[in-house]
C-alpha cells in the first residue's frame, strides 16, 4: 500500500497502454498487431509502408478506432478524477461526479437540443454537446447558489440541493422524451452513454476542457487531504476552506460536464475507480487523484471493449456495461474494505 | 502573547459571549473553566477564526488576527479540538504531517525541516511507536494525543486546547498536562486550555479564567478564582475547597451528602 507514487503510476500507465492497444486492435475487423505497429511507425515517419497492404486498416485504426479510444480514455479519466475529488470534498464514499446535478443538467440540455430539428451534422457536432454543457453548468450554478448559507457552503446542503434539482431536471427530461417515440430512442441512446460523433473532432473539442479541469484537480491533492478533517479543523490548520471548495466544485463540474457533453452519461466509473485505487494504494489524495485519472481511462476502455465484443456484432451502450459490471464490483469492494483502515 | 479584546459572539438576539477580555502571556498556561454552555468552546472557535465575532478583536504578539489570511492566522495559532472523529485512513505520521500545512505551499510539498518538526511532536506526545498505525485503529486517548502532536507540528506561539484530557486515563491525563506546562515554559508558548476538571486547573495553570453564561466572571490565580463561595454559586451546588496537602493549590470537592451513600 505504501508503494511510491512513481511506481504505482508506472504500473497504471502500463496497464492503460496495454488496454489501449487491445482497444484499437480488436473490433469487427481485427487488426493484426504487426500491422498496427507499422501503421503507427509510418505515421510517425519512422518507416514507409505500401498503402495497398494496410490501406483499410490504416483508415480503421487512425480515423475510427484510435480517436474513439482516446475519447473514452479522456472521458474515463475525467469521470474518475472528478469522482475521487468529489469523494474527498464531500467526505462521503458514495459521492460520484453526478452528485450535484451535472448529469441531470447535461441530460436535460441534450434532450432539449434533440427535440429541435437541426441539420444533422451541425447538431451532432456542435449543438448537442454545447447544450449538454450549458445544461450542466446552469444546474450546478443553481445548486450552488441554493446551497449557500451566508458566506459558507455546507456540504450537506449542497448534496441535498443537488439531489432535489437533479430529480427536477430528470423529470423534465423524461417528459420531453415521452413526447415522441423517435425522440425517445435518440435520447435514450445518448443518455445511456455513447458518442454521437466519430473521428478526431470530438477529441479535439473535449481535450482542452478535460486537460484544464484535470490539471486543477491534480493540484488539489493536498487541499483534499486537509479537508478530510472537516471545514472547521481545516480552517484552523490554515486552509481557506470555502475558497478551496469553490474551486473544487468548479473544476470537477467543468471536467464532468465536458465529458458528459461528448460521451453521454456513463455511470459507476466515477464512483468505483477511486475506491479500487484507494484499496490498492491508500487514501492520500495526492496519489488518489492522479492514479484515479489513469485508472479511469483504463476502466472505461475495458468497459468499451466488453461492450463491443460480448454480444458482437451488436454494440451495447457502454453505460450499460459500466452499470452491470459496476454495481456487483462495488459491492465486492465494499465487503473487502470493511476491516482495513480504508476510508 | 495572546490578547482577547472585548470579544462578543452571538446569533441574532441570542448572545453567546459578551465582552470577553483577557490575555495570556507567553510562557503562561491559562485554564478556561466554567459550567456547561458557558461558551468556552465558542471562545476557542471565535479566537481561531471559525466563528464570526459581532465585535471585538484578537491580537497575537501585536498582530491583529482579523487582518490575517486563514493561512497566516494558522502560523500564529494552533487548536487542539475535542477529540472527534479523525479521518481513519491516514496514519498517525500523515495526520501529524498535515499539521505543517500553514508552512507548506499549496501543493503541500514537505521538506526535511517539516519531518523534523513531526518527529519532535511525536516524541513529545509519546506517539513515535504508533507512527505508522492508522488513526482509525487508535483509542480515544491515543487520538487525543495525535491531535496534540498535530498542533505541536504546526509550530505556533499560541496553542488553544479544548478539553484535551477528556478521554485520557489518570496516567495519560497527568503526563499530557505536564507536557503542556513544559512546552509553555521551554518554548515560551501562550497556552489557553479549556478544562472541566477544576483540580487540574488548580494544579497546573498559572491563571484561571472563569466563564459563566458568556461572561468572564473572574480571572486570576487559582486560589483567587476557585473559592467555595464563588463555585457554589456558579455551579449551583454546595462546594468545598481545601488546600492541596502538598502544593497548597485549591482542591475542589462537592459538599453535602443528602443523596450520597453513608
Amino acid at each position: 500500500m505504501k508503494m511510491p507514487l512513481s511506481r504505482a503510476l508506472a504500473l497504471s500507465l502500463l496497464m492503460l497502454t496495454a488496454v489501449l492497444i487491445l482497444s484499437v486492435v480488436i473490433g469487427p475487423v481485427n487488426i493484426p498487431p504487426q500491422i498496427m505497429w507499422s501503421i503507427i511507425a509510418a505515421r510517425a515517419g519512422w518507416t514507409t509502408i505500401s498503402m495497398d497492404e494496410v490501406g483499410i486498416f490504416a483508415t480503421i485504426l487512425l480515423d475510427i478506432r484510435l480517436p474513439h479510444a482516446v475519447l473514452l480514455l479522456l472521458t474515463g479519466a475525467a469521470l474518475a478524477g472528478s469522482g475521487a475529488s468529489y469523494q474527498g470534498l464531500f467526505r462521503n464514499p458514495l459521492a460520484d461526479p453526478y452528485l450535484i446535478g451535472v448529469a441531470s443538467g447535461a441530460g436535460l440540455g441534450a434532450v432539449v437540443a434533440m427535440s429541435i430539428r437541426w441539420p444533422e451534422d451541425l447538431a451532432a457536432l456542435y449543438v448537442i454537446p454545447a447544450a449538454a454543457f450549458i445544461g450542466a453548468a446552469i444546474t450546478v450554478m443553481v445548486v450552488y447558489s441554493l446551497a449557500r448559507i451566508g458566506k459558507s457552503l455546507p456540504t450537506t446542503t449542497l448534496i441535498l440541493a443537488g439531489v432535489a434539482i437533479s430529480s427536477f431536471a430528470t423529470s423534465l427530461t423524461s417528459f420531453l422524451m415521452l413526447r415522441s417515440n423517435e425522440q425517445l430512442r435518440r435520447a435514450t441512446g445518448w443518455l445511456l452513454g455513447g458518442s454521437l460523433m466519430s473521428g478526431w473532432q470530438p477529441v479535439v473539442a473535449l481535450l482542452p476542457y478535460v486537460m484544464l479541469g484535470l490539471a486543477a484537480l491534480l493540484a488539489s491533492g493536498h487541499a483534499l487531504n486537509v479537508l478530510q478533517f472537516g471545514e472547521e479543523q481545516a480552517s484552523q490548520m490554515g486552509l481557506p476552506a470555502e475558497r478551496v471548495k469553490f474551486w473544487l466544485v468548479l473544476a470537477t463540474s467543468l471536467t464532468t460536464a465536458s465529458a458528459v457533453a461528448f460521451s453521454g452519461i456513463i455511470g459507476f466509473i466515477g464512483l468505483i475507480v477511486p475506491h479500487v485505487v484507494r484499496l490498492l494504494w491508500g487514501a492520500d489524495y495526492r496519489r488518489l487523484v492522479p492514479l484515479s485519472i489513469v485508472s479511469g481511462g483504463t476502466a472505461l476502455l475495458v468497459a468499451d471493449l466488453l461492450a463491443r465484443t460480448v454480444l458482437a456484432p451488436q454494440v451495447l451502450p457502454v453505460g450499460v456495461v459500466t452499470a452491470l459490471a459496476g454495481a456487483p464490483f462495488f459491492l465486492w469492494v465494499l465487503r473487502r474494505a470493511k476491516n482495513q483502515g480504508y476510508w | 502573547m495572546l490578547r482577547i479584546d472585548d470579544v462578543t459572539v452571538g446569533y441574532g438576539e441570542r448572545g453567546v459571549l459578551e465582552h470577553v477580555t483577557f490575555g495570556v502571556e507567553s510562557g503562561q498556561v491559562v485554564a478556561l473553566v466554567g459550567p456547561n454552555g458557558a461558551g468556552k468552546s465558542t471562545l476557542i472557535r471565535a479566537v481561531s477564526g471559525v466563528v464570526p465575532m459581532k465585535h471585538g478583536d484578537v491580537h497575537i504578539n501585536g498582530n491583529l488576527l482579523s487582518r490575517l489570511s486563514t493561512m497566516q492566522r494558522a502560523r500564529y495559532l494552533a487548536v487542539v479540538p475535542q477529540a472527534r472523529s479523525l479521518p481513519p485512513a491516514f496514519t498517525v505520521y500523515e495526520t501529524v504531517l498535515l499539521g505543517r500545512t500553514p508552512h507548506l505551499g499549496w501543493l503541500g510539498r514537505t521538506g526535511p525541516h517539516d519531518h523534523e518538526r513531526v518527529q519532535y511532536a511525536l516524541e513529545q506526545t509519546q506517539m513515535l511507536p504508533l507512527a505508522e498505525r492508522y488513526v482509525g485503529e487508535l483509542s480515544g486517548g491515543e487520538q487525543q494525543r495525535v491531535l496534540l502532536a498535530r498542533a505541536l507540528a504546526q509550530d505556533t506561539p499560541v496553542l488553544l486546547l479544548d478539553e484535551p484530557t477528556t478521554h485520557l486515563d489518570l496516567q495519560h491525563r497527568e503526563s499530557l498536562i505536564r507536557l503542556i506546562r513544559r512546552l509553555a515554559l521551554r518554548k515560551n508558548l501562550a497556552i489557553l486550555m479549556v478544562l472541566h476538571d477544576l483540580n487540574l486547573a488548580g494544579l497546573y495553570a498559572d491563571r484561571v479564567a472563569l466563564l459563566v453564561a458568556g461572561r468572564l466572571q473572574a480571572i486570576g490565580s487559582a486560589a483567587e478564582v476557585l473559592t467555595a463561595a464563588r463555585l457554589s454559586q456558579v455551579y449551583q451546588m454546595p462546594v468545598r475547597v481545601i488546600p492541596h496537602p502538598e502544593y497548597g493549590t485549591p482542591l475542589v470537592l462537592p459538599d453535602g451528602r443528602e443523596d450520597a451513600r453513608p
